[in-house]
């Protein structure tokens, strides 16, 4: 976290001064390593193994929040008597199909099937009660187990273990701060879950100092999820429809009868009222026909293997550096020669835009500049200084930001190239009265623009508020836009009356087509009163309310309802957040409760209820049907209810928990391209790990071609431990070859203790660890360290594997030009050294 | 408490040390440094310094070197033997494996309170601001370099290349240019853990020792703080929390101003000169 996040891990620094206690747990002593009180280096790929060794811990010595545990999860909840654990099958749960490589996921689900009507044991003994399930799952999650998979001796696990169970109870919590380091495995989804259940079990969600804090990649990567750029969401994690569906059957699949999701349909139809205004009507099913349908995995590695085989035309890449900063990088700049058109914009000339001319290709004679078709379009983009817009980061905070200076010469906004581009795309679709073009045609584009073409990014963001709609029977905007009525940029770019009052919140959304909104979770930035809370720079008491917008309404911490006992006082003074005045009758405290404000804590649903009257008043989890914290997950995920430790694609060892080696349920994507080596390997017997420096970003655009920043680390390196060292004969500085079965890379070896070599499994297992900031442009170069990763996609979310996996380290320079094509085929075969 | 309350911290906020002609200082704690180097970009991109060649040391994540014209914060990367008060590292804790910890400290000018710099400058370049910084005006520099050797902890250098702009000798100006408009020197501005304070001397040295005291009952056995004043640079108005030796970060224990020696040089040369004057009457005397 200091490494990627220094500005962020000040508040560590804060907290360490006040007491805390700071474990880092990492191959590599890093800098964050450098400030914690304990340093815990692991095994890469080994990470689940070690927090299924904390639940074990936390279970079995019995160090549970009991009554956090029994009221606020689904501890108590019974499981169906077909449901098989991995304890069972070795390895895997019930409703797997081999043939398909997936889960019939029907058996996980709780007993009688109805995720909001649940059986509960509240003594937690019934045998197949999650609470007793999880106890067998873990079981053999023993510290001597963790010490074999992940490299941490029991007296290092132990201390861990002490610290984190005395942050637990009414007094104490502790959080945990995780990155890309947890989710790109193969089993990544399932680590963060492992995390989840932890926390869950020491009652460290929805309190003060709790939870688990995703840090993002980069800026507003959580914005880009939120408002995404994924290709199976919608704004406000939606979904994406399947073909043949409606309106209704859209909403019949996702959402839910109890919870907040029962305003899915609402949410769903202000989206698509946002998208095409009065073209959206009840009629049409509210232009639901025109949006895309998924037809197949479209996520980045499985377009990147159609556009490999010849089937992608074009491509717009924008903030993104494939060549340097994707997993196979080689792989993928392959790719983009087979591409007809690239469109890149950037704010230097990335090897994106230069592969056809200098990528390593180039030099190895794989690629040929005058054979090469891709037409490279290079647009020249603004910095984040040179726009307006927001960001939305880590704790789902929005900020505003403002322009500080002009771009340069015709570098323009991301938003201005898009609306440009939407305006004489819709031009183009009104001219050709093509009924495949209606779609485009439907499209409301209203934003008016300021100076040089820009969208008002403001009207934007009132968009994405949402509004009441004229159609629906609000008030004109009439000439009072932007006062008392509530309207905020009412009239369109033709100075039109273009919609009604903002809404308050997605409190206020309606299924009827009255209101649009532009992404529901983010309503309430940007309400009737005309001020952008997420332009908001005076941060009062200790959350920071009045410091830009946490979605959702601006509350801090999610599902603090679990901050109050289940009769709704806090659980203590000092760790009081939200809680229940009886005297007012409504939910109250420090911050913005995320709850129904005036339902009871004791509160039970009738009969046959509904949405949020369907939950109890001590069922803080508002977004599951079932109001509880999933210990298990009966639904939704595709690898398993529970975690399970499967090695990671290329390991040096077999599973030492089961007879599956893999997440049984991952994507391999084999290709000749795409080869794994064998676990273990001896061509490839040490484990290898990719890292960010906090001198560089990602794939290097913006700091590599930066002299104030490229000194700083001017060159590509691995570091090694000195033992690794001596058994490969190189010094420190001295160059060496890194070679996994897809890539070959040399680097300056960085010789240091701040690499062990770990004792796994009996036996010695040296890791190497590689920051993979470099290429071939810019004032500093270097080889491109994703060359050596594999493509593999998560069976959740498609997230590669790139933390974990396999390498051999050689003295001396790797093979240039030509030569290093066929050198590295033949070491593939074992035909050298 | 050394971490405040950003931007409302007495650290960030606005000043009138030049106008009242207060005394300033930096106190720099490595204990709470993470090693991110925003001060030495922040120095770069506030006072225009050109960068480096850029040469890949193999000295932990140290590629600055050391100070110089055109490093003028520098953050020094140590890996060393030993432990960081209690910290335990991995199994590096002395009982399979030595110890071990890397430690991180941002090296800038000590703008003494008798600067061996601003003695040896014969041109009146170097001169004390109203705050006692020690600064260099680089339109009266002629780059003779004497201030070079002049200086006892190696900070100041001259810049290759020509007058004006290179050529002459370069160094930290404490940001005088932003203490004159009330704000606080751009490496203290830019720390994100505030490892850099930047107030009045005194508050700071007081600051200084009471930091002191809490790492010591933390377990922070061998921290000292480097502040000589018992020699003849009389005291440093940029002062560092030092675990173990000061001399492994480049700090002379006992650093002197040459102007020091020159009472004793001058005596030695006069000396010298009247016995090889006695030597050469007394030859021809004899002869």
């Amino acid at each position: 976290m200091a490494e990627a996040h220094p500005v962020g891990f000040r508040w560590v620094m804060k907290a360490k001064e006040r007491g805390a206690t700071i474990i880092h747990v990492d191959p590599r002593f890093s800098r964050t390593s450098a400030m914690a009180d304990l340093w815990v280096p692991i095994r890469a790929g080994g990470d689940l193994a070690f927090l299924g060794g904390l639940v074990r811990h936390v279970l079995e010595n019995d160090l549970h929040f009991h009554d956090y545990v029994a009221a606020f999860t689904n501890a108590s909840v019974v499981l169906k008597e077909s449901f098989r654990d991995t304890e069972d099958l070795d390895g895997l749960f019930s409703g797997w199909d081999e043939e398909r490589g997936a889960y019939d996921t029907s058996s996980w689900l709780y007993e009688g099937d109805e995720l909001d009507r649940p059986r509960r044991d509240s003594t937690l003994r019934h045998p197949r009660c999650v609470c007793q399930v999880l106890k067998r799952h873990f079981a053999r999650y023993t510290p001597e187990m963790v010490e074999r998979v992940a490299g941490i001796p029991p007296d290092l696990f132990r201390r861990v273990a002490d610290a984190l169970a005395s942050a637990s109870g009414p007094e104490r919590t502790a959080a945990i701060c995780y990155a890309v380091g947890w989710t790109q495995h193969s089993k990544g989804v399932q680590i963060i879950r492992t995390a989840a259940i932890l926390q869950l079990l020491l009652g460290n969600m929805g309190r003060p100092g709790g939870g688990i804090l995703a840090l993002r990649g980069h800026a507003s990567i959580q914005g880009s999820t939120d408002i995404p750029t994924l290709y199976d969401i919608l704004p406000g994690y939606l979904g994406m429809p399947l073909p043949g569906e409606d309106v209704g059957t859209f909403t019949a699949r996702l959402g839910h009868r109890s919870g907040y999701w029962s305003g899915f349909r609402a949410f769903a139809v202000s989206l698509l009222k946002a998208y095409y205004g009065r073209r959206a009507t009840p009629d049409n099913d509210f232009g639901f026909a025109w949006l895309p349908r998924i037809t197949r995995n479209h996520s980045h590695f499985a377009f990147f293997a159609e556009m490999m085989d010849g089937g992608v035309d074009g491509l717009f890449v924008m903030g993104q550096n494939p060549a340097v900063g994707a997993q196979h990088a080689r792989f993928e700049r392959k790719a983009l020669s087979r591409l007809k058109w690239l469109v890149v914009r950037d704010m230097v000339e990335i090897e994106t835009a230069t592969f056809w001319k200098d990528s390593p290709e180039v030099t190895r004679g794989e690629l040929v500049p005058s054979e090469t078709g891709t037409e490279v379009f290079l647009f020249p983009a603004a910095g984040h200084a040179e726009k307006e817009g927001a960001f939305t980061n880590t704790q789902r905070l929005l900020q505003w930001r403002e322009k500080a200076v002009e771009p340069p010469g015709d570098a323009r906004s991301e938003a201005w190239f898009v609306h440009q581009l939407a305006l004489r795309l819709k031009a183009k679709a009104e001219a050709s009265n093509d009924p495949r073009d209606e779609a485009v045609r439907a499209l409301d584009w209203w934003y008016p623009e300021t100076e040089g073409g820009e969208p008002d990014m403001e009207a934007v963001l009132a968009e994405i508020n949402g509004w009441r709609t004229l159609e629906g029977g609000a008030p004109e905007p009439g000439d009072a836009a932007g006062g008392p009525s509530g309207h905020v940029y009412a009239r369109d770019r033709d100075g039109g009356s273009h919609h009604g009052p903002q809404v308050e919140g997605f409190a206020d959304l309606a299924s009827d087509g009255s209101t649009a909104c532009g992404c529901w979770i983010y309503s309430g930035v940007y309400g009737p009163d005309g001020v952008n809370r997420a332009r908001g720079r005076d941060a009062q008491g200790p959350y920071g309310h009045g410091w830009g917008f946490a979605w959702p309404k601006d509350r801090r911490i999610l599902y603090n309802r679990a901050s109050a006992r289940p009769d709704g006082r806090p659980w203590s003074e000092r760790k009081a957040l939200v809680w229940w005045d009886e005297s007012e009758g409504r939910w109250t405290g420090h911050d913005v409760p995320d709850f129904p404000t005036d339902k009871r804590p004791d509160y039970v649903p009738p009969e046959g209820a509904t949405g949020m009257d369907a939950h109890r008043g001590d069922a803080p989890f508002i977004m599951h049907e079932d109001g509880l914290g999933w210990l298990y997950v009966p639904t939704g995920l595709k690898d398993g209810p529970l975690p399970t430790h499967y090695e990671p694609l290329e390991s040096p060892l077999r599973n030492p928990l089961y007879g599956r080696q893999t997440n049984p349920a991952v994507n391999w994507m084999r290709r000749p391209e795409n080869p794994f080596a064998d676990s273990p390997d001896p061509k490839f017997p040490h484990v290898l790990t990719t890292y960010r420096l906090t001198e560089h970003h990602t794939a290097g655009g913006m700091s590599r071609t930066l002299s104030h920043l490229a000194e700083l680390q001017p060159s590509f390196f691995a570091e090694i431990s000195p033992e690794l060292a001596r058994d490969v004969g190189v010094p420190n500085g001295g160059w060496i070859t890194i070679v996994t079965k897809r890539g070959v890379v040399e680097a300056r070896a960085l010789v240091t203790r701040r690499i062990r070599p770990l004792r796994v499994d009996g036996r010695v297992v040296h890791q190497v660890a590689i920051p993979f900031h470099w290429g071939t442009t810019g004032p500093v170069k270097g080889d491109v360290a994703n060359d050596l990763i594999p493509l593999s996609m998560e069976p959740n979310v498609g997230i590669h594997e790139g933390k974990a996996l396999l390498c051999n380290v050689l003295a001396g320079r790797r093979p240039g030009g030509r030569d290093a094509v066929s050198w590295l085929d033949a070491y593939g075969r074992g035909e050298e050294r | 408490m050394a971490i405040g309350e950003g931007p409302n911290s007495a650290n960030q906020a606005r000043h009138a040390y030049v106008r009242d002609g207060i005394t300033v200082g930096f106190f720099t704690d490595p204990t709470i440094c993470i090693g991110c180097k925003a001060c030495e970009v922040a120095c770069k991109e506030w006072n225009d310094v050109p960068a480096d060649d850029g040469v890949w040391e193999g000295s932990s994540y140290d590629n600055s070197g050391s100070l110089g014209a055109s490093t003028w914060r520098h953050v020094k990367f140590l890996e060393q033997d030993g432990r960081l008060g209690v910290q335990v590292a991995g199994p590096m804790t002395g009982e399979t494996e030595e110890p071990f910890r890397w430690t991180f400290t941002s090296d800038v000018c000590k703008h003494c309170e008798e600067a061996g710099c601003l003695e040896a400058c014969p041109t009146g370049s170097i001169v004390r601001t109203e705050t006692g910084g020690v600064f260099v005006q680089d339109d009266v520099c002629n780059g003779c370099g004497y201030c070079v050797v002049g200086c006892p902890f190696g900070v100041i250098d001259r810049r290759a290349g020509a007058l004006p702009g290179a050529g002459g000798a370069f160094k930290c100006t404490f940001c005088y240019d932003r203490q004159r408009s009330g704000l606080t020197p751009a490496c203290a501005k830019a720390c994100p853990t505030e490892s850099i304070q930047f107030g009045p001397l005194e508050e700071l040295r007081e600051q200084a020792r009471r930091r002191l005291d809490e790492l010591r009952v933390q377990g922070y056995d061998d921290v000292t703080l480097y502040d000589p004043t018992e020699t003849s640079v009389r005291g440093i108005h940029a002062f560092f929390v030092v675990a173990g030796d000061p001399r492994a970060l480049g700090l002379p224990l006992h650093p002197e101003a040459p102007t020091a020696f020159l009472a004793g040089a001058w005596t030695s040369a006069l000396l010298a000169s009247v016995g090889l004057m006695l030597a050469a009457v007394l030859a021809f005397a004899l002869l």
